[in-house]
This record gives C-alpha cells, structure tokens and sequence, in this order.
C-alpha cells in the first residue's frame, strides 16, 4: 500500500505505476455528470473551490443534513467514470487535477492527459459506499446544492487512508486497456 | 403510519443495506477462488467488509439506491391504487431516513425535489393471481449497472449472431465484453430472448427475482445460462475489471414469444450489489415473511 496525502504534487503522482494500490488522505472534491459539463461548457468553479494539485472524485454520495446544518456522509461509493470521457481531459489540463477517483475506467483522452499533465485515474471499489464512507472523516462544505441537487452537487470532503488502486498512470499505461485486449482475444477463442 | 407503511419502508431499508443471503454466499466463494493479495481478492475483501458494514449501520450497500422497482402479486380484488399511493409515500420516506439517496431527477428540467417520487418512479409491476397471498419484492437497480444493459436485434452482422440460440450466446457473451469494469462486477444477467422492444427488457429484469442457485426448468435455457457463466468466468475480467476469474455471479435466462420479424436479445445487468428483498404480507400488511 502506497500513501498518498495532499497536496498531491506532481513528483508524487509520476511515481505511480499501473496496479499500485494507494491509501488517500487530505481533501478531495465530488464532481461527476453535470460539474463536468458545466466546466466543460466554460463554468467557473465556485469561490473556495481549488483542483489545483487535487483529486477528484466521481461520486453522488448520500448526505443527512444535522440539525447545526453540517452533513454527515452516510454512503459514499465511486460512479462510473467513462460518462466524463468527453469532458475530463480539459478539466486536468485547465485546473489542474493530479487524480481522478472514479471506477470502470477512463479512455484514450483521459489517458493522454494524465500523460501529458501528470494525473493518475484511482479506481475505487465500485459498490463499497459504506467502507468508503467510513473514510470520509468530515464534509466540509458543499458548492451548487440547489443548482445541481445534492448527488451532484461539489461535496468538499476531508478522506484519510481512502483505498484506490491505480489503473492508469501517468505513463501512459491503462489497466483497462490491457484488460480489454486480455478477454476480447479469449472470447474470440471461446465463439 | 399505516402498517402497510410501515411495511414497505422495513421492505425498502432491508433490500439497501443487506444483501441477499444467495448473493452473499456467491460472493464468499468467489472470493476463495481468487489469487491470494491479487487485486481482484482484495477488491472482494472490501466488498465483504462493505456488506457487513451496510448491515450493521443499517444504511445502503452502494450510495445509488438506484431505479426503485416494485412487483406486486396480489389477489383478485386487492386495492392496487391504495397500495401504490403507500408505495410513494414509504419511498418519500425512506429517502428522509437515508435508506434511498435523493436519486430521481426531472428529465426535462434537471431538478432533484429529493422525494424519489415523480413520473415513473418509483414503477409498479402489478400481477394478479388466483391465490390469497400478497407478495411485494423490491429491487433496486443502481444507474451504473443500468447503462450496461443492452439489447440486440439479430441477425447481427458485426457478431455474427443468427437467429438462433448460438446468435443468443455471442450477443450475450459480447454484453459481458463491453460491460468490463462499468457495471460493478462480477454482476448477474438477466436475459430475455424474443418479446419487444419493451417487454423483453421488462422481463429480462424479472429474472433478478429468481435465486442465483435455481435452475432453470426448461433444459436448452438452463444449458444456455451454465455455459454463458462458465464461459464469462474464462475471459478474465475479474471483479471492477481488475483482471480475475470472477467475472459473473449467475445468469437467467427466459424467453418470450416475438413476431416473426423481430428477434431480440435483451440483456439487464445487476452489480454486484444485488438488491432485491420481498416480503408476504397478512391481511393486515403485517409483513409475514422474507422472501430471500
């Protein structure tokens, strides 16, 4: 197991490599389907948002608001990545993202850029909401509620030893990739 | 609260944070089965520590609570309208407790009211039949495993799938290739070759409401699933597609009748945080027992 802990610095995510399993701490932001497109589509990230040497994480966690106001995340598991493809490239180039947290995997863009930008994709383990959960130790704050509702909304969340493994360095390997090669062929011998 | 209420939000908190025994149990032995320290043994270890923890704290398995999917089997005569109107009201409910995240949004405008209530949802498969007994299961279809499901209409050039069941097994199998790693694998298939466009999805997820050690009663069906299972578990995919000799938990397969010009292959896909729960209740919708 590798520790990594913020900020995550450049020197930190070059020295990663295909299949190491890594342990997060520090702080980490939400962003999935409509974060994207919106930053995609020119949006600026709210006052207090920073995703410079940060991570990423795709993920519409469950939320219970206290009675001082303050959540507590109850579930809090990755969601399918492939779905910012088209947007995720941009978002590691102009603001500069070390990691992405997501699951299933990113493509050849997404790829690229963790190539040419020093970025890694931490695949986390799909499903596992409550162990996952239990690594996030505080949420501390939350950006575009009512705009984006609560699954998609910018949850700012302080993790420690939050288990990934990575699946796409930024050497330009892909877990995902190797895979794919893997059982396409042994299908095609199996038809 | 009315005790049909009160019922059906037990119904809902149990199938988001426990897995169902069948699946659980797959779930162990996979897990023996894989390479000691490999990613793929480490990634069922979380799994199992997650399933444990889910139930211990009473809270969901997976934070997408996913598409709430209600069958009803009822008696002649049984307030269907009455039941669905408590239905809302317990997955309003549950959503307050936390069991079900704020997870149905408007399609047109983009707005989450946080009630989990809206046009569709949560959907209701109401079936009548002969005897007394009123059967509710729920199962809740999480949006990752969703976006995999797929369906092929054969013949299929670029599979070179034929109307036939070998046509069925290469559209199955390729549904499996191009699932790897999205669907929060292993998962379990379920399967409805012929109906329409509609229907054969509908019924493909009614197969998630059989028991993953069933067997299939008609044997060309039960040869079909075997063999599709096997040969998944070959491919080396393995658990969140980190490579591994699990690729899939279990395979159902029904069939439907079609017309003469379509012939579907309609394939759902369940992660492997399976859940589905159903209960009877007594005439006084008292649950009266657990259905797995």
């Amino acid at each position: 197991m590798i520790k990594l802990s913020f900020p995550f610095t450049e020197a930190q995510v070059r020295a990663l490599k295909v299949g190491d399993e890594v342990l997060i701490t520090g702080t980490v932001f939400t962003g999935r389907d409509a974060v994207h497109k919106y930053l995609h589509e020119g949006g600026t990230l709210p006052e207090g948002v920073s995703f410079k040497d940060g991570i990423i994480y795709h993920c519409g966690p469950v939320m219970m608001k206290q009675a001082d106001g303050s959540y507590v995340c109850t579930a809090a598991g990755p969601t399918t990545s492939i779905r910012e493809e088209p947007y995720q490239w941009q978002v590691i180039r102009d603001f500069g993202l070390r990691g992405v947290i997501g699951k299933g995997g990113m493509g050849p863009k997404t790829q690229a850029a963790c190539k040419q930008y020093g970025c890694v994709y931490l695949h986390g383990i799909g499903g596992a909401a409550q162990v996952l959960a239990e690594c996030i130790k505080k949420v501390n704050n939350v950006y575009f509620l009512e705009k984006f509702g609560s699954p998609e909304a910018i949850w700012e969340l302080a993790v420690v030893d939050f288990p990934a493994v990575v699946t796409i360095d930024a050497h330009g390997n892909s877990l995902h990739e190797e895979v794919w090669a893997k059982s396409k062929a042994a299908l095609a011998e199996r038809l | 609260m009315s005790q049909l209420l009160d019922s059906l939000v037990e119904l809902i908190r149990r199938t988001s944070a426990e897995i169902p025994e069948d699946i659980h149990r797959a779930i162990l032995t996979s897990l023996e089965n894989e390479k000691k320290n490999s990613l793929a043994a480490n990634a069922f270890k979380i799994i199992d520590q997650n399933i444990a923890l889910a139930k211990n704290k009473s809270q969901p398995i997976c934070q997408d609570t996913g598409s709430v999917l209600i069958y009803v089997d009822c008696p002649v005569g049984y307030d269907q309208i009455t039941f669905a109107e408590t239905a809302r009201e317990a997955v309003t409910l549950a959503t307050k407790k936390g069991f079900l995240r704020q997870n149905s949004v408007n399609s047109l405008t983009g707005k989450n009211d946080g009630t989990n209530v809206g046009p569709g949802a949560p959907s209701f498969h109401f079936h009548q039949h002969r005897s007394p007994e009123v059967a509710v299961r729920v199962a809740l279809k999480g949006g990752g495993c969703e976006n995999v499901g797929a369906q092929y209409s054969l013949p299929d050039d670029g599979l070179q799938a034929n109307r036939d069941l070998d046509g069925c097994r290469k559209s199955i199998l390729d549904a499996v290739l191009q699932a790897q790693g999205k669907g929060c694998g292993p998962g379990v298939l379920g399967v409805c070759i012929g109906g329409d466009r509609a229907s054969g999805y509908e019924l493909s997820k009614t197969q998630f409401l059989r028991k993953l050690d069933d067997r299939n009663a008609d044997p060309k069906l039960d040869e079909l699933e075997q063999d599709i299972l096997k040969t998944a578990n070959e491919l080396g995919i393995g658990p969140m597609g980190f490579g591994g000799k699990t690729t899939l938990l279990g395979v159902k397969i029904c069939a439907a009748n079609r017309v003469p010009a379509s012939y579907f292959v309609s394939v759902s896909y369940m992660c492997w945080a399976f859940r589905r729960q159903g209960v009877t209740l007594d005439a006084q919708s008292n649950i009266e027992k657990w259905l797995y």
